[in-house]
């Protein structure tokens, strides 16, 4: 495989499908549209395959010298590659669930998703800084048209929102980049992630990214296009819109604020910190009172967001390797819940919770898979959702017990929207005839649903697998950040280990009574 | 000065005036019948002009050779770069004409007017000149010589009433700018006791009098005008508007060119020295351009009119390479403007393609509305020039600002570029205003005529240029434009 540029393959099949599913019939371009993001995945589990844990940093590495004035630099280290498996496993499923609810433009709404594709693996995969940001901010024109053309009643508003916002956020970005590279001489990410800016510079460089991944991530108070856009979207959309684009902000911080400005970033932590509790507290309650299944669920997005900001500015190797989790893990389970409203919604067309009621009985096999993605939202043990929430909830513990504090409320909050949602659509009484005579889930929605189930409760049971990969590059950033690490005020006084195991018995005084 | 070495090197210009004049006889003894022909003629004239361009452009040539009559004109690289630009554009917009004035959409005086292509001629010529002007005095005669011929071109449908308006309201205010630009030259004059360029810069040395600074000020506040920078750019959406649709094209295109060249070489070569004097004007300019043009096209409903706004935006990006005062700047902009250009004729063309089946043209986003559905290619078209224009990456229009701003930042204006980049975000709402009319909008389906094959040439090419594809282009370009802008700051 050596030499086999597979990160440019990966981002070419869907290109390649986007081009074709504009020109084709509708049932050709699902078609296409299914097959090349299968493909993409498949070759995405040779990515992981062939990615070597304890290797080099970078791997799958590819350079060419660009016309423009940037290289084409491509490579991946153990986050990037398990956020683009995350992409690339998203997609096919999300092609599924647009299968039947898209009917009309069908070509240019695959096409829009396939291009999608690209610019999301493109994003992970860039290695050269201005690279990263053509992808990240290419990624507003497909996201534009999937909301403005297919979306719901108030979708024009939408789209501007989530358009504008974004664009503000990244623009002043893309100045500070400039800054960047004019100083340290290169548009190398890895080496830019070693290059000390002046500490004066760092704070206003840290703003400027801040003001890009805060709207991406989006941090109160710049989560107000995420619920609009939520809304309105189509269900696909909003899997994608939850699943992969809310973890560039996340990335972002990763890759760029955290390393390459760790001063600003330990300065700046209790801005972090404070908008986290905010978000968490807030947006839970928020969720709480909410009547539109898909509104809830985006608020849930933000607290959980919340606490992935916290993981990641709590600087030691439990908080980023618990924030690497939660925001696969919310990846897959907020993705799956926007599909197990969309299965409802394509049912009887309204995302009102009190149109529904007591599915449990006439749809048995949703609810189940519905109930598994809710306590894995809720982060009951087994599941993804409290592997990443205990690690960054640890993490953040030693660094300030008042915020671990508050951002627990978040898992007891979580369990209470949750858990209220869940019982006015499964369970509760019979109320809408119409609710009642829905269809359980039929061979499509099953092959959507079991993927992701299956993956939810792999990362819950047996977390290593995930954890391998990025384990030495989240050892790296620690590292790099640790001379900026703020001082605790958790006090932890490490204690002397006990010789034995706390529970161990003594073992001759059972052998000799054994003899008898 | 040897005469003949001075004739070699305005070769284009005499190429332009010897076919402005004897298309002009062919147009007064054959009549409109001969208005094709001589529209296909006329491009080709700029088409073999520009290639006289290339070996020069291509190798690069600045210094005392390319002065031209005892330095009344300089043919250095810089000046050769935006004639090869200011030709490109007059191509395109001979070449969408004859459609669009043989069509219901031309009203009463329907049929291509032989004057046409000769009118573009000479504005052509009087742009050679103001590019290549080293000399006040040839400065002028260029301008005038332009605008003249653009006041006619403006008015061209004379039965029309809003072109007549269009081209009185330009003359009037374009008579006012001459004037403001006179007097700035004749207190320059008075003040330095030259004319040309480096007679001009050698009198102005050191802290600026009071009156030389005025004379500054009027020269710049004339030419601010001329490139409808803000606070001089209220002619812009009215002419624009009312204009014929293929004029509106070309005063987007060369003219700006022209304009913002000459600007160039004016604060450059004249005022080099003093660059803490201007810069202060230009950064007001640009950013206020920027701001206003954003804002105003928020509310039009006519395209014509929202891509007069348009062009005030951009221009303001432009005089951000400018602000930067140095060669990197410089070039910057030569590759802005040349990305521009393309954009505003893939623009003004997707716009001339709005017909009905009489011909008659669409001009408001009412008539626009669900385009994609109805036709699907010149919707796509569109939808990739307004991403463009908004700076959108992976499109052209983001190695623009891409460009501009990197000098900006490089030469230590961050707060400046930082204020600029976050006013961008207001134009961006009103080009993806026309991706949500044409895509998110129920069809009216109201545009339904055909397209000759010059539009669709036109369309497919600039949207080629802006596409990724463009970024192609890109090395070859910065190299031309590197060249161009370092004929600007040779030592004095």
């Amino acid at each position: 495989m050596d030499g086999f540029p597979l990160l440019s393959t990966m981002m070419l099949v869907p290109l390649a499908g986007a081009i074709i599913a504009l020109f084709v019939s509708a049932n050709a371009a699902r078609w296409t549209a299914l097959i090349a993001t299968l493909v993409t995945f498949g070759l995405g589990v040779m990515l992981w395959i062939g990615y070597e844990i304890g290797g080099a940093q970078w791997q799958f590495t590819e350079r060419a010298e660009l016309v423009a004035g940037f290289s084409y630099a491509l490579g991946i280290d153990g986050i990037a590659l398990l956020l683009i498996m995350l992409s690339v496993f998203l997609m096919p499923i999300c092609i599924a669930a647009s299968w039947s609810a898209i009917q009309k433009r069908v070509g240019e709404y695959m096409s829009a998703f396939l291009f999608m594709e690209t610019l999301m693996i493109g994003t992970f995969a860039a290695q050269d800084i201005f690279l990263f940001y053509v992808f990240f901010e290419a990624g507003l024109i497909p996201m534009y048209l999937i909301i403005g053309v297919w979306g719901g009643d108030n979708r024009i508003y939408a789209s501007y929102k989530f358009f504008l916002y974004t664009l503000f956020g990244s623009v002043l970005m893309l100045i500070a980049m400039f800054w960047m590279v004019a100083t340290a001489g290169t548009s190398d990410i890895p080496t830019l992630m070693q290059y000390d800016f002046p500490t004066e510079a760092q704070t206003w460089l840290w703003l400027a990214f801040f003001a890009s991944f805060a709207v991406k991530v989006p941090m109160w108070p710049f989560h107000t296009w995420l619920p609009d856009a939520h809304v309105q979207a189509p269900t696909a959309g909003s899997v994608i819109l939850a699943g992969v684009l809310l973890k560039l902000g996340g990335y972002g911080f990763l890759r760029f604020s955290l390393p390459m400005f760790p001063q600003a970033s330990a300065d700046f932590a209790w801005l972090v910190f404070a908008l986290s509790m905010i978000a968490v507290v807030y947006t839970s309650l928020v969720a709480l009172v909410q009547h539109d299944m898909k509104k809830l669920i985006a608020y849930s997005s933000v607290a959980h967001m919340a606490i992935v900001t916290v993981g990641l500015f709590s600087f030691n190797v439990q908080g980023l390797e618990g924030s690497m989790i939660i925001m696969l893990s919310h990846g897959l389970v907020s993705g799956a819940l926007f599909l197990c409203v969309g299965v409802i919604y394509d049912r009887l067309h309204t995302r009102e919770i009190d149109r529904y009621g007591a599915i449990s009985n006439n749809m048995p096999y949703y609810a189940l898979f519905f109930l598994l993605f809710t306590m894995a939202s809720i982060g009951l043990p087994g599941t993804s959702g409290f592997v990443g929430e205990f690690l960054s909830l640890a993490g953040i513990y030693q660094v300030s017990t008042t915020v671990a504090l508050v951002c627990t409320t978040g898992i007891i909050l979580g369990a209470a929207y949750m858990l209220y949602l869940y019982r006015r659509v499964a369970f509760g009484p019979e109320k809408n005839e119409d609710a009642q005579t829905m269809a359980d889930i039929t061979p499509r929605e099953w092959a959507m649903m079991v993927p992701i189930a299956a993956v939810v409760m792999w990362m819950g049971v047996y977390p290593e697998s995930f954890l391998a990969p990025m384990r030495a590059d989240i050892a790296v950033l620690d590292a790099r950040i640790a001379s900026a690490t703020p001082e605790s005020d958790s006090q932890l006084v490490v204690g002397a280990p006990k010789a034995e195991a706390a529970n161990a018995v003594p073992y001759e005084a059972h052998s000799e009574d054994g003899a008898h | 000065m040897d005469f003949v070495a001075s004739f070699v090197l305005i070769t284009p210009e005499l190429q332009l005036t010897a076919a402005g004049l004897i298309f002009l006889l062919v147009a007064a003894w054959m009549g409109d019948k001969a208005a094709r022909g001589l529209t296909i003629a006329a491009a080709a004239v700029f088409f073999v002009a520009g290639l006289g361009l290339i070996p020069a452009l291509h190798t690069g040539v600045n210094g005392p050779d390319t002065l031209a009559f005892g330095g009344l004109l300089k043919v250095d690289s810089f000046a050769l770069f935006s004639k090869a630009l200011i030709y490109l554009a007059a191509i395109g917009c001979l070449l969408v004409a004859p459609a669009f004035f043989n069509s219901e959409a031309a009203g009463s005086e329907k049929g291509m007017r032989a004057e046409y292509p000769v009118l573009i001629l000479f504005a052509a010529l009087g742009m050679s000149i103001m590019v290549s002007a080293n000399d006040f005095m040839s400065l002028y005669l260029g301008l005038e010589l332009n605008s003249l011929a653009a006041y006619v071109l403006a008015s061209i449908l004379r039965a029309d009433t809003r072109s007549a308006e269009a081209g009185l309201k330009y003359f009037v205010l374009g008579a006012l700018a001459s004037g403001i630009l006179l007097y700035g030259m004749s207190l320059l004059y008075g003040f330095t006791g030259g004319t040309d360029f480096a007679g001009v810069r050698a009198g102005l040395t050191g802290e600026l009098g009071t009156g030389a600074l005025f004379g500054l000020i009027f020269v710049m506040a004339g030419l601010a005008f001329k490139i409808a920078a803000v606070p001089f750019h209220m002619w812009t959406p009215d002419v624009y508007e009312g204009a014929p649709t293929p004029v509106t094209a070309f005063f987007a295109t060369a003219p700006k060119v022209a304009a913002v060249a000459l600007t160039a070489r004016v604060v450059f070569e004249v005022f080099g020295a003093q660059v803490d004097a201007w810069r202060q004007i230009v950064m007001f300019t640009a950013l206020a351009s920027i701001v206003f043009g954003a804002l105003g096209a928020i509310g039009q409903e006519n395209l014509k009119r929202l891509l007069a706004y348009s062009s005030i935006n951009n221009i303001g990006f432009i005089l951000l390479g400018l602000a930067v005062a140095n060669e990197a700047g410089a070039a910057s902009m030569l590759i802005y403007l040349f990305i521009y250009v393309a954009m505003s004729l893939g623009s003004f063309t997707a716009l001339l393609m709005l017909r009905s089946d009489s011909g008659d043209l669409y001009e408001t986003f009412g008539d626009i509305s669900g385009l994609a559905v109805t036709r699907p290619a010149i919707a796509w078209g569109l939808l990739f020039l307004m991403f463009s224009m908004a700076g959108i990456p992976p499109l052209l229009g983001f190695y623009s600002k891409f460009v501009v701003f990197q000098a900006t930042v490089e030469a230590g204006l961050v707060a400046f570029a930082a204020i600029a980049i976050a006013a961008s975000v207001i134009g961006a709402f009103y080009y993806i205003k026309f991706v949500k009319v044409m895509f998110f909008d129920e069809p009216t389906d109201l545009v339904t005529g055909k397209s000759g094959a010059a539009h669709w040439a036109i369309l497919f090419l600039t949207a080629a240029i802006i596409s990724p594809l463009g970024y192609l282009l890109t090395p070859s370009l910065s190299d031309l434009a590197n060249k161009a802008a370092g004929a600007l700051f040779l030592p004095v």
